[in-house]
Order: C-alpha cells, then sequence, then structure tokens
C-alpha cells in the first residue's frame, strides 16, 4: 500500500564517482555489513556440496575406507540404472507433483471462501492453519497410528459408522496416505500465501469491472486470476522446494517401504545404513539437478517478482 | 453459487452458503488435530477402541506415560535442546540477516539483485546434497551430538530465507523519512534505532517467527548429527514410529506438547505468519 513512497536507489553517492579511492572505500563500506552473512552461506552450504560432487566420484564404502579410490561416474551409471534408485526418482516427481497441485489448489479454493464475510471467519481461518503448525513428525505420526489405523484409525472408525469398508491404507494405497498426510499439512500454507494476494487486490478494480456488468465468473477469470498468478507460483515454488526435500512423512509414515522412498529418503539410506558414500552422494547431486529443473522455473517467479519491486519507484 | 462470489471490501455482502462450507473445511481440517487432543486425555484402553469412543473418562495418563518416557529426565533433554537450537539459531540468523537486509535494501549495495538471487538459490540446494560432507566433519571434528551444530546448521537453513522477507520489509520504510532524520543531524545509529527499528519490527518479527517454526520442525539434520545427549524433540518423537499404536494416547500427548510451541506462537501471530510466508511479496 505504501509501495510509492520508497525510491528505488537510496544510495546514489556510491554509485557515483567510483575511481577515487575514498569512493571504493565507502564502496566497501557499503558492502560491509552484507559480507557476514554472505560468507556464512558460501561456508556452510557450498562447501559441503563441492565436497559431496568429489565424493561422487569415489567408490567409497564407510566400513571399508581404505577400498576408496577413484571410479569417475560409475556411481551415477549405478544410480541411473538400478531400479531402486530410479523408482525413488519417479516416487519423488509423483510425490512434489500431487503434493503442491492438489494442496494448491484446495488452498485457492479455501483463500477464496475465506476472502468473504461470513459469521467466524477468524476462528475458521485459525482452524485452517493449525495442520500447518503441528510439527510435521507429529503430524506424520498422527496419520500413521492415530487415522490410518486399520484397527482403531480415526479414518476406518468413522467408516464404520456408515457400514463402510476398513481398509489398510498404508499398506493398500502407501503413496496416496503419504500423499495425503501432505496434502493436510501443506494446504493452509498454500491458502496463507493465496489469501494475501486475495486481499492485496485493488477493490477499486472489482467494483469497476462489476459496475461494468461483469459476471462473477468473468471478474475471477480476468481480475482475480491474473493479481494471483504471482502467489500461486509463490505458494507452488516453495511448497516444492520443501515437499521435493520431504524426509519426516516418508521416514514416519512407511520407513520408505512399499514404493513410497523418495531421493532424499534414498539418499539418507544409503549412507546411513548402507554406508555407501560415493553411491548416496551421486543421489544427492541428481537431488540437485533435479531442484535445478524447480529452480529455473523459480527464477522465473523471482525476477517477476523482482520487476514489480523496481518499478515500484 | 449465489451472486455473491467477489466481495468488494466497502460494501460487505453476506451469503450463507459459503460461510458454511467454509465452516465444513475448517471442522474437516482440524478434525485430526482435535481428535489427537481428545485421544492423549484419553486411556490407552478406550484410546484404541473400534468404533472410536468419543465420550470416554478423561484422564492425564497419556501425559505422565510421556514425561516419564525413556526413564529418568524423559523428554525434557530434547525439549530443552530444540528450545536452544531454534532459539540460538533464529537469534544468529538476526544478527546475520539484518546487516545484510540493510545493505541490500537502504544502502542498496551494486547488483544487489544477484545477491539476493544468491541467497534463495542456496535454498533450491536439498538439505541432503550437503549432509554426508557435514556428518565427515562432524565425525571427525568431534562434533557429532553436539547441539551447536545444529544451530548452525539451522541458521544456513534459514538465514536465506530471512535475508529475503527482511529486505522486503526493510524496503518498505520511506527513504525520504531516513532522509529527514540525517538532515536533522541523526548518526546511522540513531536512525537504525529510533526510525528503521520501529518500522520494520513487524517484519523482523514476522521472520523471527518463522525461523523459528522451521529449526522446531527440522528432522533431517538432528536425526543424522545428534544422538544422546543433543537429541531434539522431533527426534525424541520418531521413537514413537514403531509403536504400531500400542501407546495411542502416549503418542498423541507427546505430539501435541512437542507441537505446542509452534502452535501457540502460529495462532498468536497468524497475520505476521501470512505476511512472512509471503516472502513480503505481499504488502
Amino acid at each position: 500500500m505504501t509501495a510509492t513512497t520508497t525510491a528505488p536507489v537510496a544510495a546514489p553517492s556510491v554509485r557515483t564517482g567510483r575511481p577515487r579511492p575514498s569512493a571504493c572505500l565507502r564502496a566497501w563500506a557499503t558492502r560491509a555489513p552484507l559480507l557476514p552473512a554472505l560468507i556464512f552461506m558460501i561456508v556452510v552450504t557450498q562447501l559441503p556440496f563441492v565436497a559431496t560432487l568429489v565424493i561422487s566420484f569415489f567408490d567409497w564404502n564407510a566400513l571399508y575406507p581404505d577400498a576408496r579410490r577413484f571410479t569417475g561416474v560409475d556411481n551415477y551409471r549405478h544410480v541411473l540404472t538400478d531400479a531402486d534408485l530410479r523408482d525413488s526418482v519417479w516416487t519423488t516427481i509423483l510425490l512434489t507433483v500431487t503434493v503442491v497441485l492438489v494442496s494448491l489448489l484446495l488452498g485457492l479454493l479455501l483463500a477464496l471462501l475465506l476472502d468473504r464475510r461470513f459469521r467466524g471467519r477468524g476462528l475458521v481461518r485459525t482452524l485452517l492453519i493449525a495442520p500447518f503448525l503441528v510439527v510435521p513428525v507429529a503430524a506424520a505420526l498422527l496419520w500413521k497410528h492415530v487415522l490410518y489405523n486399520p484397527e482403531y484409525g480415526l479414518l476406518n472408525g468413522l467408516l464404520h459408522y456408515v457400514g463402510g469398508p476398513q481398509p489398510d491404507w498404508i499398506s493398500g494405497t502407501p503413496l496416496l496416505a503419504v500423499e495425503a498426510s501432505l496434502v493436510w499439512q501443506w494446504t493452509p500454507f498454500m491458502m496463507l500465501i493465496i489469501l494475501a494476494g486475495l486481499q492485496s487486490r485493488d477493490p477499486q478494480q472489482v467494483e469497476a469491472a462489476r459496475v461494468d456488468g461483469a459476471s462473477d465468473w468473468q471478474v475471477f477469470r480476468h481480475l482475480t486470476l491474473p493479481h494471483l498468478r504471482r502467489y500461486l507460483e509463490l505458494g507452488a515454488l516453495l511448497g516444492s522446494i520443501y515437499i521435493v526435500q520431504n524426509f519426516d512423512a516418508v521416514f514416519t509414515i512407511t520407513s520408505g517401504g512399499l514404493g513410497t522412498a523418495n531421493l532424499p529418503y534414498t539418499v539418507y539410506q544409503s549412507f546411513y545404513q548402507a554406508h555407501e558414500n560415493g553411491l548416496a552422494s551421486a543421489a544427492g547431486v541428481l537431488v540437485v539437478i533435479g531442484s535445478i529443473v524447480i529452480a529455473t522455473f523459480a527464477l522465473r517467479v523471482v525476477s517477476s517478482l523482482f520487476r514489480e519491486e523496481v518499478n515500484r519507484g | 453459487m449465489s451472486g455473491t462470489a467477489v466481495r468488494v471490501r466497502r460494501v460487505p455482502r453476506k451469503g450463507a452458503g459459503p460461510g458454511l462450507v467454509a465452516w465444513l473445511a475448517g471442522i474437516v481440517f482440524f478434525l485430526p488435530v482435535a481428535w489427537m487432543a481428545l485421544t492423549s486425555f484419553h486411556s490407552e484402553k478406550d484410546a484404541a477402541t473400534n468404533p472410536p469412543s468419543f465420550g470416554a473418562a478423561l484422564t492425564l495418563d497419556g501425559y505422565r506415560e510421556f514425561f516419564g518416557a525413556g526413564g529418568g529426565a524423559g523428554p525434557w533433554p530434547s525439549l530443552i535442546n530444540s528450545t536452544v537450537a531454534s532459539v540460538a539459531s533464529t537469534l544468529l540468523v538476526l544478527l546475520l540477516a539484518l546487516p545484510a537486509a540493510y545493505a541490500l535494501s537502504i544502502r542498496r549495495v551494486r547488483k544487489w539483485t544477484d545477491v539476493l538471487f544468491f541467497f534463495l538459490s542456496t535454498k533450491m540446494l536439498p538439505a541432503v546434497a550437503g549432509l554426508l560432507p557435514i556428518y565427515l566433519f562432524a565425525k571427525n571434528a568431534g562434533l557429532l551430538d553436539n547441539i551447536w551444530l545444529l544451530v548452525v546448521l539451522y541458521t544456513s537453513m534459514n538465514l536465506p530465507i530471512a535475508v529475503w522477507m527482511m529486505q522486503s520489509f526493510l524496503a518498505e520504510v520511506p527513504v525520504a523519512v531516513i532522509e529527514a532524520a540525517r538532515v536533522d543531524g541523526a548518526r546511522l545509529p540513531t536512525v537504525l534505532a529510533r526510525v528503521i527499528a520501529p518500522m520494520a519490527l513487524p517484519g523482523i518479527a514476522a521472520t523471527a517467527l518463522i525461523c523459528f517454526i522451521f529449526s522446531w520442525n527440522e528432522l533431517l539434520f538432528a536425526r543424522v548429527l545428534t544422538g544422546v545427549v543433543a537429541e531434539t524433540a522431533p527426534v525424541f518423537l520418531t521413537g514413537f514410529i514403531t509403536s504400531q499404536g500400542l501407546f495411542l494416547a502416549k503418542v498423541c500427548a507427546a505430539s501435541l506438547v512437542i507441537s505446542l510451541p509452534v502452535l501457540a506462537a502460529g495462532f498468536a501471530a497468524q497475520d505476521k505468519l501470512v505476511q512472512g510466508l509471503s516472502l513480503g511479496a505481499v504488502k
């Protein structure tokens, strides 16, 4: 709302007269506050990744450290040809896409409902946020034991009342079981972001459209949806970043069994249990490559956010 | 759909239908949490019945069992560890992110967009990509099972988001106000403390809240890098994975207690959460 008051460039003095030493000094003084954070990030995140990259080219089992040797791309060949590992790549994609799309759609519907005025709206929003605030491991335990349990879980309990079947959710539809719990956790997150987008809409524009005789659907299709685009993209981006990396739900609900092992779980298992450092690293690098695909999409979103920010002045 | 699908803020229109649907959705989403809370107050016998017992007698046995779990100190050390890791890393994040955000928003450094891109891009690097080297380093440096290692890692996990959020919050401070204070002879520390800090405080609080939540929830690093001494609350919870619902009330009590700090903070600061989660893209 106060966007117009922000000037795009706050320190023009630094940008002019660069060649003079005093100006150079001042440029460094400007940069100085940035350096601790920058150096910290490089040391803690980039260096380990470089190490992972190096290890991924070695045949290295932690139980036989003396047998460590350079093998080139063998680990990658192994990861890509191993049926289990290939499956986990596929599982990761399926899990991420399903959860992000379903929770985004549900989040949009809930946000549209919550954007309207009705009795107890604040309370309903509070109820809806709750799943996102339950610690992920706790949420996964809740689904595994309290809801899915075939003998005394709530789901089958409710089905019992209406005389429905009593399925064994986790062994029957394992991936769907994990996905449902994640959709439950991430829908509120999507809803919050989209709701924020809805409430930043210009009410006058909508009013004008309605005066011109636009129908509800037309207003939604031509005004609301375009305005929401970057919020939908932001939700999809952040959701993907976290769900691609999901470990808690897979680890807790199925322990990676029954074809639900995603890449993060596989990486964890191959070095934590199988002690295959080289293979785990190669799988880890593949997760990164997968993330780059998402990141390419993400950067587009981010630049669109930037463009608006820079144009604000 | 009635003719009220779009609400114009200044002319609120009421429709009972959508409100009803929203209530229904709210109840469906909240039901698992409510059921977890109710089950935590049941005896183990009542918790494990089919069909579920709604009106069974309430008891604190689940909580007693949980706090006595594992003998000795029970879950307390893990709760304390989680508090230390979350609070300390949140403080460290703020300490690093605030000056960085200042340089990226108010005293804009050259190519500030590139720098922000770099921060955000580290977030696209999945945690598993650096897990093994970090584990090997910790093992060789004798830092395994050390809570301060988690503090450093959680800081790196949350710093990019914090820098991003904070720069957009600081960019909201009107330059004219800052300039005016400078013209009046205020020096940088005064400007920071008197002008910028008060205006950016809600944003800083939102950032801190989100960093706290993500640190408190983290499992993978904690699971791999801690053991007996530095175990965090989520790791403690993983002890219940194989209990196969034998101690349902205890599992529910444990889940609820460990989620409580996040639930309380999140409920109390819903609006800030919205602001923060949209990374300041919402003004």
